[in-house]
């Protein structure tokens, strides 16, 4: 738990608060529990999930047909060898960057208003990094042998080769998912075993009990569960660096005009900051109608990501413009010719396309009355995710596509495969994702409850 | 509030914990000890053949030289599984009625080969060349084994890639005199090492470790 | 495309070919589609290549493939966690023949017989199986290198589709059934001496079959012997003809030309001399160090061609105004005897300078110069040609004359125009083709099908069941040539016997045979006629010594025609007619790589990039850009292209350096019983071919049809974008700052590093690469695809850029749009010793070898692609689907042994051959010695005809690579990325004409 209580929340007057009045610990315990224990499935749950299983089959599918073939199915050649696929990837493992950093760096920074949202934000970063991992797999020539990525003693006396990013790509990735899982579930254990103590179905009872994993609420408890929400706050915050920083080396490592670039890194993770926050608002503005969980998720919660959105979105251009820059100023002509293909070349549209939706459209989240308008954030949300997605389809197709030697130049474009893949893993997201708000607690109870006022005044957790 | 599990279960999760640790390492293990096990490489696994033919008895007992059979084996990559001709030089005068030799004489009357079994079988990705390592004093038996005390033929090593490697690596262990090239009973002397060491400075062997040298 | 199949209706001759009919799959539907057409037999051959590979999903066998491969590839990942063998067995021979020693291949001497004219060879075989076309340094067409056709060979033997089995009317029918059936119709015939009997052959200089030939002509004089050729040496012999009243042959020997005009003659790499002629061309533009003299090479031509493309001047006309041209010229140098008033045309008009030019410049070299004209243009070409070369004092220097090379020296259309004639008033009663396929490509106004009909007995001897096949009652599956016995002669007449390396695999029948069923003595073997015929000519006891040496050998001794003395008779043809032009020219040419369609289901030879164009697996309407603008027509756009009340349906291709208003159409596609490959390829250009014009005529009509058709082109950018990427100068920029290459490509200094460079002692092996001399013929390219089993992948996988070519000709274009100056860079793996692929592979599949090779280790490779990426050249291919053929058993024959056959999944790309240079380095081990320079020759290098690639080891300064690349031409290929490629280039050099280039 972020806060203790005997430190009361100092809000600020005139501020908002981060819990609507009216509140008591019962009433918030009972708001969110109610949502998974309540017997009968709401039919504005069943409808989303349904339409996300559909697309989970679409993405089976696509998986088989692949497997089988051979990933010839897609659009890549020579030159372009990574289409899609790779695009995704990035996409995905950026979106899998707001969950972490609203969970750990927003805890270690005290940031209060992350307790009612870091719930279902950590889970949307595991399903995302599920979804992510899915495409470096998927995208190799023989699927199969994916283990040889990995460094084990074998009778043909060969190690991975660890000079390639590809190599540090297996190890990063596997570390976030492995370090967000833990702290997910390590922040879901009072919850569960409020869910147990509460579930009437004696199944539900068994399976949040082993869950809860014995859980009492006991001061030792509490005491052990501080610590560990903190070592794993202290270890996930470098790791929301390091990832993206890692993927962005995929690019800078190679020779490829348009990829070897020093400010990548950076950019890189402000993007995926960027997307993420874009995905929290679009799943938050959503669910909170959806549950009536207004008093939950405030409208200052929403203010504050749409901050965090502005901020980043605001790095994200400056990048755009220093790599412009950049390439004009190093003189290079490769790299000169690599940036004004984008710009003016047979890829073009998607270029400027991308420029508007990250860089002009988001200038108007300057205002508080954008800021705070559901219909104008969630809008905004899904224009940024289509401009990040973009922007990495813009790094590695264009650039591909026109590198050194003409006679080479070729162009790519998208099979009915490509999209069947990338439609088939939004599928997969949201379906976990509504089994997830279905079976769990999607927003932080006793995390919240410290957010009441009378938090301030009460001794330990009430029971 | 009821409890829902009795008190045991605690011990009963920890230990499954643990339980979990172990299975998996079991299967690792498992696995590896599966991809070195003489099922999957062969080694070590007499061979049925068509004639059961005894390299004991040709070379062991009666001291033929391997290269009467194996004739292309210092000028070629294959060292060459001899025609039925071969056999017959001598096997059209003895045991020319043993009912063990009928598939042989059966061979050389319709003049259709012999299927032979293979023994030793690299990947076809693997290009081994018997000649020149014959050439640098790699010995018959130093891969082959003793075939003098094979009653049937079975390949006595793995054939991987690191025992490849083995070899490649550290010439000196293995290399022999050229003129041991061919005998059967050679054995390693106690000075193998720094005798190895001449022999690969005398006969110029190089260490290729370079994937093209087995794969094309 | 696709049709319903009808059930299968001859199972019991699948029971007969069981040992062939193995794979079936999606091929099943195929070859039940060819049966729709075809009267059976083809199906039961099995699929041959993986070219429809991309289209199977709409296949009605899709969900059986599906099942398949994933049988398939789920076997592969058990595999690959516990790999255990399947069991194999090794079939040793039961008495081995002597030579043979198993694992190393043996090489034959014999001859590839193109249009007849042969190119010596040697074939190498591995225990009994040739699988690769190698050149016979001793044969003067040759000298060591091949061509494009001499390759592919290989393929077309082991070609599941040829006709397997002898039919009549297309039932199975043994051998002697047909001795039978011919001999009683012979007897027929003996009667009226065989005025009813009619043999129709190509074009054929075997002095064995001329033999047979006299034999069965003097056994019935009143049979004839007809021939035709649709690109034959029509024009050449007419115009011979007319200038010296006889067939004279002429060549010519470009070693000693110092000024060459091609008049459209394509001379360089192509046609049955094209090798040595690219050769000798070759060799006299060698520019080393202060050895800066060169030959000066003016092309006027009605195509854009490769000959064009290194011309120092290239002008392009349409076909019929070069008549007019080369009367100027022949004005111009005072040529006696023939009419040039035609000239007054040219030298009035825009190219007077030009032709002035060119008149002086061939005037200052005389008996130097060389003046070629091209098979495809007039006869009155040829003549003025002639007269020009005797003008300018060449004849018996640069230009040699001898006797025919053809027994029968008849032209094409004459000859069949007679047979036809004959057919049509019923004189015919028994017609024997041989070899050719006249119903596809005899000319559409002969109306040859329907006038073969009213023939009684009509017999076809040909490699595939074809188009002609289909309208006789009797069918012999042909031998190919290194299938048996034969002989012919080079194109200086130097004999070659021709002997078989293998036996035919399908039961085919030589021609030898086939006459000998006609002569007294059937029966006879090919081996028996052609020893025989041989031993005549060289009777007495050394006869045995002397036929094993000439076998072996590959040369006959002193067989080559000796020059002769001709008089010039002057020109008999009528002047050259003013060509009034209404509607655009139509020009006809043989393709390139399937030439008049006769290798039309050969899959490498369908895709190999054409010269230029870059085009694969169909032909196209080329026109020039201007004419393109005209009408407003784009690439790919499909047109109506009519022609004397005759249309067919071409997609549009729009080709710099056409000349205008001319319209350029390849033969040899859109056949209908080519086979599984070349079925329903391209579009028929034949139905427009007449008699009257069978090479270009004015007159054609080009309706745009709105609609498109995807071409498949495997390079679409031509230009280099200000880019140092083929770097060439002239010859005087050259003699002033020789290093001007070397400055624009900007090499880095190699101690530009932080790093420590890797040291290689021992063999560092690298590539110097001509660009003066590359001709562009693409004949590396196959050359490698042979030797590397290479996979063919279709049309459409080539649209995707997916063609798995490991050395590629780029083609650049500079300077003006209509007439640009073209350059060829072969581009093979540049072995960089800084290789970007190298260090992203995350399994280490591609690691670099001791010897400075960029190895690449195909069963390691798990396809992350990323090494391809990271290529700056773009050299990695990659298998995107199962593209090689695992299951043809006669395509399994044809592969080399020592280079693996890549499965799905993973990247491939060139070593430099190096199982040939493992194979030299452990014979020299064995010796105890170190590799000789040239012992090792990469596949390109050695079918190279202008040796405009030297392969060797760098760290030997002596050696010829070291020498070249110490030249001050030298220069690395994006030499600033300093990736330091082991495979450099020599920057390409011009010698124009000053008084041309200032004009």
């Amino acid at each position: 738990m972020a806060e203790d209580p005997r430190n009361p929340v100092t809000v600020p007057p005139g501020r908002p608060t981060l819990i609507a009045p009216g509140h008591t610990f019962g009433s918030v315990t009972d708001k969110i529990s109610s949502i998974v224990l309540t017997r009968r499935t709401p039919l504005f749950w069943f409808v989303p999930f349904l339409i996300a299983s559909g697309l989970l089959m679409v993405f089976l599918a696509a998986v088989a047909y692949l497997l089988v073939r051979g990933v010839g199915i897609w659009g890549i050649k020579v030159p372009v060898m990574w289409g899609w696929a790779i695009t995704n990837f990035v996409w995905w493992i950026g979106i899998g960057h707001a969950g972490t950093l609203i969970s750990a760096i927003l805890l270690l920074l005290r940031q209060s208003w992350r307790n009612s949202i870091n719930r279902f934000a950590e889970a949307m970063t595991l399903f995302a990094v599920a979804c992510a991992g899915m495409f470096p797999l998927l995208h190799l020539g023989r699927p199969w042998l994916f283990y040889w990525f990995f460094p084990y003693p074998n009778s043909m006396n060969i190690q991975p080769q660890f000079r390639s990013p590809l190599i540090w790509d297996v190890f990063a990735v596997s570390t976030y998912a492995t370090v967000s899982a833990l702290f997910w579930f390590v922040g879901l254990i009072p919850d569960l075993a409020t869910l147990r103590d509460r579930a009437r179905n004696r199944w539900a009872r068994a399976t949040y009990g082993i869950l809860a994993m014995g859980w009492r609420g006991a001061a030792s408890h509490w005491q052990k569960y501080e610590t560990a929400s903190l070592l794993l706050a202290g270890l996930a915050t470098p790791l929301v660096l390091s990832v993206h920083t890692v993927v962005s080396f995929d690019f800078t490592i190679a020779i490829v005009p348009g990829w070897h670039s020093t400010i990548f890194p950076p950019y890189f993770v402000a993007g995926a900051i960027y997307s993420g926050f874009a995905m929290v608002l679009v799943l938050a503005i959503p669910l909170r109608a959806m549950y009536g969980l207004e008093d939950l998720i405030t409208m200052r919660h929403l203010d504050n990501m749409a901050k965090v959105m502005l901020a980043t979105g605001e790095i994200v251009a400056y990048s755009y413009v220093f790599e412009a820059f950049i390439a004009w100023y190093s003189g290079n002509p490769f790299e000169m010719f690599a940036m004004w293909n984008r710009m003016t070349g047979p890829y073009a549209p998607t270029y400027w396309l991308l420029i508007f939706c990250n860089l002009v459209f988001p200038q108007l989240l300057w205002w508080k009355k954008i800021r705070t308008n559901i219909v104008w954030l969630f809008v905004m949300s899904l224009d940024v995710l289509l401009g990040m997605w973009l922007e990495r389809y813009v790094i590695i197709v264009v650039s591909l596509s026109r590198d050194y030697v003409p006679s080479a130049w070729g162009y790519y474009w998208p099979t009915i495969w490509d999209v069947a893949t990338y439609v088939g893993t939004i599928g997969l997201f949201f379906f976990l994702f509504f089994l997830f708000i279905r079976s769990m607690p999607m927003i932080s109870i006793f995390e919240v409850r410290t957010l009441l006022p009378q938090a301030e005044v009460t001794e330990g957790v009430e029971k | 509030m009821s409890q829902i599990f009795h008190p045991s279960t605690n011990t009963f999760s920890r230990v499954s914990i643990f339980g979990g640790l172990f299975i998996i390492a079991f299967l690792v293990w498992a696995w590896a000890e599966l991809n070195e096990s003489t099922y999957a490489t062969r080694a070590k696994v007499p061979v049925q053949q068509p004639v059961p033919f005894s390299h004991e008895h040709h070379v062991g007992g009666l001291g033929i030289d391997c290269r009467y059979c194996h004739t292309s084996v210092e000028n070629s990559s294959f060292a060459n599984i001899p025609p039925t001709k071969t056999c017959m030089n001598c096997h059209s005068q003895i045991w020319n009625r043993a009912p063990m030799l009928e598939p042989v004489r059966d061979s050389f009357r319709t003049d259709t080969s012999i299927r032979w079994i293979r023994v030793h079988d690299l990947p076809d990705y693997v290009y081994f060349n018997h000649s020149i390592h014959v050439a640098k004093g790699v010995g018959c038996t130093t891969c082959h084994g003793q075939v003098n005390r094979m009653p049937l033929m079975w390949q006595e090593n793995s054939l991987q890639m690191s025992w490849c490697l083995d070899c490649h690596r550290h010439p000196e262990r293995f290399v022999r005199p050229k003129s041991e090239v061919f005998s059967v009973n050679w054995q390693p002397p106690p000075n193998q090492l720094e005798m190895g060491r001449e022999l690969v400075k005398e006969y110029k062997i190089q260490s290729l470790t370079s994937c093209s040298t087995c794969h094309r | 495309m696709k049709m319903p199949g009808k059930p299968y209706p001859h199972l019991d001759l699948a029971a007969i070919r069981a040992r062939l009919a193995s794979s079936r799959g999606r091929t099943y539907w195929r070859s039940l589609e060819e049966l729709a057409e075809s009267d059976g037999f083809q199906e039961m051959l099995e699929r041959e290549f993986p070219r429809q590979a991309a289209e199977w999903p709409d296949d009605p066998a899709g969900r059986r493939q599906f099942l398949k491969v994933m049988g398939a590839s789920l076997a592969l990942a058990g595999l690959s966690a516990c790999t255990r063998q399947p069991t194999e067995t090794i079939m040793p021979y039961v008495r081995q023949p002597e030579a043979v020693i198993p694992g190393k291949p043996l090489f034959f001497a014999t001859a590839v017989p193109h249009t007849a004219i042969a190119m010596g060879v040697l074939v190498e075989s591995h225990l009994g199986r040739p699988t690769k076309v190698e050149g016979n340094p001793e044969h003067p067409a040759s000298l060591g290198a091949t061509d494009t056709l001499a390759q592919a060979s290989v393929l077309d033997l082991y070609d599941p589709d040829r006709s397997q089995t002898l039919t009549y009317l297309g039932d199975i029918r043994p051998w002697s059934g047909f001795l039978g059936a011919a001999r009683e119709a012979l007897a027929l015939q003996v009667p009226k001496a065989g005025a009813g009997l009619r043999f129709l052959t190509g074009a054929t200089t075997s002095p064995t079959l001329a033999d047979q030939f006299r034999t069965v002509l003097q056994k019935f004089p009143a049979a004839k012997w007809h021939r035709y050729e649709p690109i034959g040496r029509h024009a050449t012999l007419t115009g011979a003809r007319q200038a010296f009243g006889q067939p004279v042959h002429t060549y010519y020997q470009l070693a000693n030309a110092d000024v060459i005009l091609s008049l459209d003659a394509d001379f360089l790499g192509s046609g049955p001399a094209g090798v040595r002629y690219a050769a000798d061309f070759a060799s006299r533009r060698r520019v080393r160090g202060s050895q800066t003299a060169m030959n000066r090479l003016y092309v006027v031509e009605s195509a854009a061609t490769p000959t064009g493309a290194k011309a120092d001047h290239r002008l392009p006309l349409r076909a019929s105004d070069i008549e007019a041209f080369a009367a100027a010229v022949a004005a111009g140098v005072g040529a006696k005897g023939v009419d040039t008033s035609a000239g007054a045309a040219m030298t009035g008009g825009p190219h007077a300078k030009w032709i002035a030019a060119l008149v002086k410049d061939l005037q200052q070299h005389p008996g130097a110069s060389v003046v070629m004209p091209g098979i495809h243009q007039s006869p009155a070409v040829h003549v003025l040609a002639q007269a020009i070369n005797i003008a300018l004092g060449n004849v018996g220097k640069t230009v040699i004359h001898t006797d025919s090379l053809d027994p029968n020296p008849v032209d094409d259309f004459d000859s069949l125009h007679e047979l036809v004639s004959d057919m049509e008033a019923g004189k015919v009663d028994m017609l024997v083709i041989v070899g050719g396929n006249p119903v596809y490509n005899a000319p559409v106004d002969f109306a040859f099908a329907q006038r073969m009909s009213k023939v009684k007995l009509r017999i076809h001897m040909g490699l595939y069941a074809d188009e002609t096949s289909e309208f006789c009652q009797w069918h012999i599956p042909e031998a190919h040539f290194l299938e048996t016995w034969s002989d012919a002669r080079g194109f200086d007449g130097t004999a070659t016997i021709m002997q078989p390396l293998i036996m035919p695999l399908y039961f085919g029948r030589s021609v030898h045979e086939l006459l000998a069923a006609f002569g007294d003595t059937p029966n006879q073997t090919p081996y028996e006629i052609v020893k025989g015929y041989w031993n005549r000519q060289h009777p007495g006891p050394d006869f045995e010594d002397w036929w094993r040496k000439a076998v072996h050998d590959g040369i006959v001794p002193n067989t080559a025609l000796p020059a002769r003395q001709v008089t010039f008779k002057g020109s008999a043809a009528a002047p050259a007619k003013a060509t009034q032009a209404q509607g655009f020219e139509i020009v006809f040419r043989p393709d390139p790589h399937i030439f008049d369609g006769r290798f039309a289901n050969n899959g490498w030879l369908q895709e190999l990039p054409k010269p230029m164009t870059t085009l694969t697996w169909d032909n196209a309407a080329i026109i020039s850009p201007r004419t393109a603008e005209r009408l407003n027509l784009q690439n790919e756009d499909l047109v109506e292209l009519e022609y004397r009340e005759r249309k067919v349906r071409a997609p549009i291709w729009i080709q710099p350096g056409q000349p205008d208003d001319s319209v350029t159409v390849h033969l040899g596609f859109g056949r209908t019983r080519a086979g599984r490959v070349g079925n329903g390829v391209g579009f028929n250009a034949y139905l427009l071919r007449t008699s009257g014009a069978p090479f270009f005529d004015s007159g054609l009509e080009i309706v745009k049809l709105g609609s498109k058709f995807p071409l498949a082109m495997t390079q679409n950018q031509h230009l280099m974008e200000g880019r140092a990427i083929a770097i060439s100068g002239n010859i005087e920029e050259y003699r002033t700052n020789p290093a001007f290459a070397k400055e624009r490509a900007e090499e880095p200094p190699k101690e530009l590093t932080l790093y420590p460079g890797f040291k290689y002692d021992g063999y560092a092996w690298g590539m110097a690469i001509d660009q003066t001399a590359c001709v562009g013929c693409n004949a590396c390219m196959i050359a490698c695809q042979a030797e590397n089993n290479i996979s063919v992948v279709g049309k459409e996988q080539v649209l995707m850029r997916r063609a798995m070519h490991w050395i590629r000709v780029d083609s650049y274009y500079q300077g003006s749009l209509d007439n640009p100056e073209v350059l060829f860079q072969p581009l093979p793996c540049m072995q960089c010793e800084n290789a970007p692929c190298e260090l992203v592979c995350p399994v280490q599949a591609t690691n670099h070898s001791s010897e400075g090779l960029n190895d690449m280790v195909y069963n390691r490779c798990v396809g992350t692609r990323y090494c391809s990426n990271n290529c700056p050249y773009k050299v990695r291919r990659f298998n995107f689907f199962l593209y090689a053929d695992w299951n043809t058993p006669t395509l399994k024959m044809q592969r080399n042994p020592d280079v693996s056959v890549r499965s799905r999944g993973v990247m491939e790309k060139c070593t430099y051959c190096v199982q040939r240079i493992n194979e030299a380095k452990i014979d020299a081990e064995k010796e105890g010695r170190s590799v000789r320079d040239g012992e090792i020759q990469t596949a390109c290098q050695q079918v190279c005809p202008a040796q405009a690639i030297v392969f060797g080891d760098i760290n030997d300064p002596s050696s010829r690579v070291s020498k070249l690349k110490a030249e001050k031409l030298n220069y690395s290929l994006l030499a600033d990325l300093n990736t330091r490629p082991r495979t450099t280039y020599l920057a390409a050099l011009r010698n124009p004409n000053p008084e041309i280039e200032n004009s």
